[in-house]
């Protein structure tokens, strides 16, 4: 049996992707902000009024109001046919991230808005408790499905961050909201806020470096270059800066203003950070490549045949980890 | 239909797996005339989507996308005495896990009788979900006269669901695009392949061809000549839901953290 052609092993199709780059406009992360945000500001309007803080609780609600009836908008607004938006409700769909956060959204806004009606007249406490019970509870689920329908895809830099996607996003939500609540809020009702403003940024800071450690060099890298890279940094600047103020001149409002803005700021950014990155790692064909070779690489080859294939993988892993493709071309 | 199996896996009922239809492209035939792109295009009506040059050998194409369901790739390669060519026909895969099918929103992707996978076009309302779904970049948006939607091969529903063949397997000349019953094709595939490791060509390899892969086989499946990412295939795709347990575990665990959060920030006091 004679051997295998020789050639040269070309890493990728002319460094082409080769999964697609997602189509989502930034209507889609400035939405992950806003919906995170009004999901941990209902679940703080919950907490304040078990608490008997209802000046507290007030803010929340509003806050919450206002997220929630942006975040529909985004989201119809980023679709390619807007006008079909209500198909999204023909089906419930487990396997679907984004369906189950279609209905998550229908149902939170719902309640979010008869709360907020509720409140607004002064009429029907027992429906607007039921409401505002409904919404914190669902507030949650808003705050990190997001995180799940990110990662339910096959961007490299998205699905390898599984685990810690909706913890970043669960820390940007309890900052953000956190944050405006407590810059809305005098200062002696507004205590539960700041905590939670300054524990929030603190998870994000937190499980963003264990989201960037854990995906490695390769795929990691769009959270350093890059547009990613920029948005990166400058969540990383504005959610610490913004909880140290937070926890240091936070009790005076001017200090929680300052601090509560950056904070929003930071989180914004770090949504945009994991948008970009999700972009630039779908458009780097050896991101998708080189894990996936790696694996087929450590199971046993199936094929007695292909045996030149443990040595060429080697050389795809130690292959610079540039998009530049290497052609050989004859000429 | 794809039921699951009392060990979990999931697989295609036995009657429903004799249904299945299917495409084998043998790409060690392919001449690269791209009749089967042509024949994609008219029979399907896809709009013209930009007259480039992209300097990628005789590959204009680029990829396969909302207007382009068939995709010739042209691989140009220094070997031992000189240079070859590799040829391949790209296709949507027809997964049996299928991540666009599985991630739609809604309902407008679904599985035919014949175990293919068709996007409704009048229920799509571009959501893009599934663009990000699929492990070869095969669905994509129309931004054509203001369509917005997602498209992709529909392994010519409306020929197959009447008995005939595809456009882009009629119009191949050599036969390298093959249409059938998935299990009859997998058979000659397997052929094939013999016979062309008897014919000294050792690279000769199926790729999607088995049912433990990660997403299950596909219904469109290829012999080729190296390795999958050579022709801008992924060598060991995976079905994105396929983790899709851990995925919700993680934004459960994230939700009580922040429910956590809320409680013991109001231990404090409101000060």
């Amino acid at each position: 049996m004679s051997a295998s052609v020789s050639r040269d092993y070309q890493p990728s199709y002319y460094g082409r992707p080769i999964v697609k780059e997602p189509v989502w406009k930034p209507e889609i992360p400035t939405y992950f902000f806003t919906g995170g945000l009004a999901g941990a500001a209902a679940t703080l309007a919950l907490g304040a009024r078990l608490a008997g803080n209802d000046t507290l609780a007030r803010r929340a609600l509003w806050t919450n109001a206002a997220a929630i009836t942006v975040s529909p908008l985004l989201l119809i607004k980023d679709l390619g046919r807007p006008m079909r938006f209500l198909n999204m409700l023909r089906v419930f769909k487990v396997r679907s991230p984004m369906s189950v956060g279609t209905w998550i959204v229908s149902a939170s806004g719902t309640a979010s808005g008869v709360g907020a009606a509720c409140e607004l007249f002064g009429v029907l406490p027992r429906v607007r408790a039921a409401a505002e019970a409904g919404a914190g509870l669902l507030g949650p689920f808003l705050s990190t499905y997001t995180g799940a329908l990110v990662a339910d895809s096959v961007v490299p830099a998205w699905h390898g961050a599984r685990r810690e996607l909706p913890f970043v996003f669960a820390g940007g939500s309890c900052a953000s909201a956190g944050g405006v609540v407590a810059a809305l809020t005098p200062a002696w009702s507004a205590g539960p806020a700041r905590r939670l403003a300054i524990a929030g940024a603190a998870l994000e800071l937190a499980s963003t470096k264990a989201m960037e450690d854990g995906l490695g060099e390769l795929v990691g890298k769009p959270y350093h270059e890059g547009r990613a890279g920029t948005y990166a940094k400058a969540a990383k600047a504005a959610t610490a800066a913004g909880g140290l103020l937070m926890a240091t001149v936070g009790r005076r409002r001017a200090g929680a203003i300052v601090a509560g803005s950056l904070l929003a700021v930071g989180a914004l950014c770090e949504r945009f950070a994991v948008y970009h990155a999700g972009k630039q790692s779908a458009a780097d064909p050896l991101a998708t490549s080189i894990p996936q070779r790696s694996r087929k690489a450590d199971e046993a080859f199936p094929d007695p045949l292909a045996t030149s294939i443990p040595q060429r993988s080697r050389n795809a892993n130690s292959a610079p980890t540039s998009a530049t493709p290497k052609t050989s071309h004859a000429t | 239909m794809i039921v699951a199996e009392p060990d979990g896996h999931e697989t295609y009922a036995p009657e429903e797996r004799q249904r299945r239809v299917g495409f084998f492209t043998d790409t060690s035939v392919c001449i690269g005339c791209k009749a089967c792109e042509v024949a994609c295009k008219e029979w399907n009506l896809l709009p013209e989507d930009g007259l480039v040059w992209t300097g990628h050998s005789y590959d204009n194409t680029r990829e396969l996308d909302a207007n382009t369901w068939r995709h010739v790739a042209f691989v140009e390669q220094r070997v031992d005495d000189g240079m070859r060519w590799l040829m391949s026909s790209d296709v949507c895969k027809h997964c049996t896990h299928a991540g666009c099918l599985d991630v739609c929103p809604t309902g407008a992707i679904f599985r035919t009788e014949l175990g293919t996978v068709v996007i409704q076009d009048d229920v799509c309302n571009g959501c893009g979900y599934c663009v990000t779904a699929c492990p070869f970049g095969v669905i994509g948006k129309r931004e054509i006269d203001g369509d917005g939607g997602m498209h992709k091969c529909t392994l010519c529903y409306d020929r197959t669901q009447d008995g005939l063949e595809p456009a882009c397997a009629k119009a191949c000349p050599t036969e390298s695009i093959q249409y059938g019953p998935l299990d009859d094709l997998l058979e000659r595939a397997r052929g094939r392949v013999e016979e062309l490791h008897e014919a000294g060509v050792d690279e000769a390899r199926l790729y999607l061809a088995d049912e433990d892969d990660g997403i299950g086989g596909a219904g469109a499946f290829f012999l080729l000549l190296d390795e999958p990412e050579v022709y801008g295939l992924p060598p060991d795709p995976v079905v994105p839901t396929r983790d899709l347990g851990e995925i919700w575990s993680a934004a459960f665990a994230a939700g009580a953290a922040l429910v956590a959060g809320v409680a013991v920030a109001f231990l404090g006091g409101s000060r």
